[in-house]
């Protein structure tokens, strides 16, 4: 039987020849990545009495790394107890080689093509852009998969996304996910697969930034066929196993749907939701000015989105009454970035540089939002409340967009800044 | 499983974090219920009775993974009926023991106020002013065994998996 992605994954995993949508599959998970947040004392923290493979398991502080308060410092002790006591090896503590979970399975390749990833947080669909059936699941199935080794998944249909072209310039993947969820809005219990020729010109990390905005639109998994440029990228960090995966000719789609990337252009979200909320930044029309502007998360965190910010930084100064905040992805960005003189020309505009962590994405250590406030970020997520005052606004655009903006101090087209030689007289 | 209930009607696209709010999170397990759609209905809560149904439209759950199923069976909401659930957040009604059916049609069956009728494992919904009968999809097997074993941690539990709430292997400062 023809099959996609997510169901060829799925039946590898589970042992059976194949799957089809609505089916139930117990599948072997090959890596398990236990948060720090997990650990704190209402997180629902509880000791297995053995582990499967302490070989398989990851364990990163992304949602409390800078220890803001004593639950979060005894949420940290606990983790670090978890990896001594069943020797757990990929520990990514605060330091060098920390940084957010899903940006550090990117950096090191444990999210590996044809495998399956679990992780509490919904943003681990990030994982997909390495052709890994990678997913956020409950706290207590972490418990389960740390025991046994093994979750459940009920197959869902796949939507087919087919990528023709190449984004212009000045237009990113973020732009390419808020057009897609301003148009075809909620995926619920439906896999998303990108694929297509266009997806050439996507890098990884642009990749990355796709499948991760997909839990805003409630995917299950959000896999990107595997390629060359992969395939090396995988091949050249882990000795472990892979098994790219590519989908069948005559697999079955509920939908195949055509994006042409040369058509894009900058977009941004109105507030609380992106699903059919979102539109073209030149027809935003309104007139919205900015309290806070955020770069970084799971989504844009990377080198490539901080370069995209200095771009428009340079030379120019943040409007004095926003808050800007940027945070590299992980600290090996945030390195790389500083080498590059990257940090030095945000820092120069006003921004205020922070570490590696989620952080503002959902008012965790810094970055709340008081009420009535307004913010644009490139993070991932504007529910209501999710940034600190539920009467607070939170609109969400690409790296671009937010830094002219926050130099703007309201919403703007990164095209529509004053030139340099003009706002220096 | 036989569940009677009021009902409470909300929409399309309920996210967590208007379920738990993330400044409650941090809370002790028996002050997060009140909070419970504190920024989209304040006061809410307040009014739930145990017992208490709650009837939803389309993906209700979406976003982040957070116990916010554990939150509305703490509230003592007995069932929660939707059009669709969003796929984490159904495992989360899973691992938490929380009734939850997706019931096509079931949110322009009730209005506030009324009385459900639901028989759970086979999902089926009357409503007994009107009469009207909605049907589900039942959960699978695996899911109903958690149900009875009252969440998936209590199943570890009485599977031998898991130490004994509050176990340690060593003093944290070692």
């Amino acid at each position: 039987m023809s099959m996609t992605i997510a169901e060829k994954i799925l039946a590898r995993q589970s042992g059976k020849s194949s799957v089809r949508p609505g089916d139930i599959v117990f599948v072997q998970v090959e890596t398990c990545v236990v948060l720090d947040s997990h650990f704190r004392t209402n997180g629902g923290w509880r000791w297995p009495k053995r582990i499967y493979d302490p070989s398989k398991v990851v364990a990163i502080a992304d949602h409390l790394p800078m220890s803001s308060n004593v639950d979060n410092a005894i949420g940290l002790q606990t983790c670090r107890q978890f990896v001594r006591h069943f020797g757990v090896d990929r520990f990514h503590d605060a330091g060098a080689d920390q940084g957010i979970s899903h940006q550090v399975i990117a950096d090191k390749a444990y999210a590996l093509p044809g495998t399956v990833l679990v992780c509490t947080d919904s943003h681990t669909l990030s994982g997909g852009a390495f052709n890994c059936c990678a997913r956020g699941v409950g706290r207590p199935e972490i418990t389960q998969v740390l025991c046994y080794g093994e979750t459940w998944f009920r197959v869902g249909p796949t939507v087919r996304y087919e990528l023709s072209g190449a984004l212009p310039n000045g237009v990113s993947a973020k732009d390419a996910f808020l057009y897609l969820a301003g148009r075809w809005g909620s995926h619920e219990n439906q896999n998303i697969e990108f694929g297509g020729p266009g997806m050439r010109g996507i890098g990884l990390n642009a990749r990355r930034t796709l499948s991760t905005m997909c839990a805003e639109v409630s995917a299950e998994f959000a896999l990107w066929e595997p390629d060359d440029s992969l395939i090396e990228y995988i091949a050249g960090r882990t000795d472990r196993l892979f098994h790219p995966t590519w989908p069948d000719a005559g697999a079955e789609y509920v939908d195949v749907r055509q994006i042409d990337l040369s058509s894009l252009v900058p977009y941004v979200s109105g507030i609380d939701t992106v699903v059919h909320n979102t539109m073209p930044l030149d027809a935003f029309g309104e007139s919205v000015r900015l309290d806070q502007c955020v770069i970084g998360s799971c989504a844009n965190g990377t080198l490539e989105d901080l370069i995209a910010a200095a771009e428009i930084l340079r030379g120019r100064v943040v409007a004095p009454w926003v808050r800007f905040i940027v945070t590299p992805g992980s600290m090996e960005i945030y390195r790389r970035a500083a080498e590059l003189g990257i940090l030095a020309t945000i820092a120069a505009s006003g921004a205020l540089i922070t570490p590696s962590a989620c952080g503002a994405c959902g008012a965790h250590d810094f970055g709340a939002l008081g009420p009535g406030e307004v913010c644009l970020t490139a993070t991932t997520r504007n529910y209501k409340g999710r940034m600190g005052h539920p009467d607070a606004k939170i609109y969400l655009a690409s790296p671009a967009t937010v830094a002219a903006s926050a130099v703007a101090g309201y919403i703007t087209h990164p095209g529509q800044l004053e030139p340099l030689g003009a706002a220096s007289t | 499983m036989k569940v009677v209930g009021r009902v409470w009607c909300f929409g399309d696209d309920i996210n967590t974090d208007l379920i738990l709010p993330i400044p409650v999170v941090p809370l002790p397990l028996s002050e997060r219920p009140q909070h419970m759609f504190r920024a989209n209905r304040p006061g809410w809560a307040a009014q739930v009775q145990p017992g208490d149904i709650l009837v939803a439209g389309r993906n209700y759950g979406m976003g982040s993974n957070r116990p916010a199923a554990q939150v509305m069976r703490d509230l003592g909401l007995s069932c929660l009926l939707a059009e669709s659930l969003n796929g984490l957040f159904f495992r989360s009604c899973v691992n938490y023991a929380l009734p939850a059916l997706e019931v096509p049609g079931v949110h322009s069956t009730f209005e506030e106020g009324d009385t459900a009728e639901v028989d759970f494992e086979r999902a089926v919904v009357r409503n007994p002013r009107t009469g009207a009968l909605v049907q589900g999809s039942p959960w699978p097997a695996m899911a109903l065994r958690i149900l009875e074993a009252g969440g998936l941690i209590e199943q570890l539990e009485a599977d031998g998996a898991i130490q004994p709430q509050g176990w340690s292997p060593d003093p944290p400062s070692a």
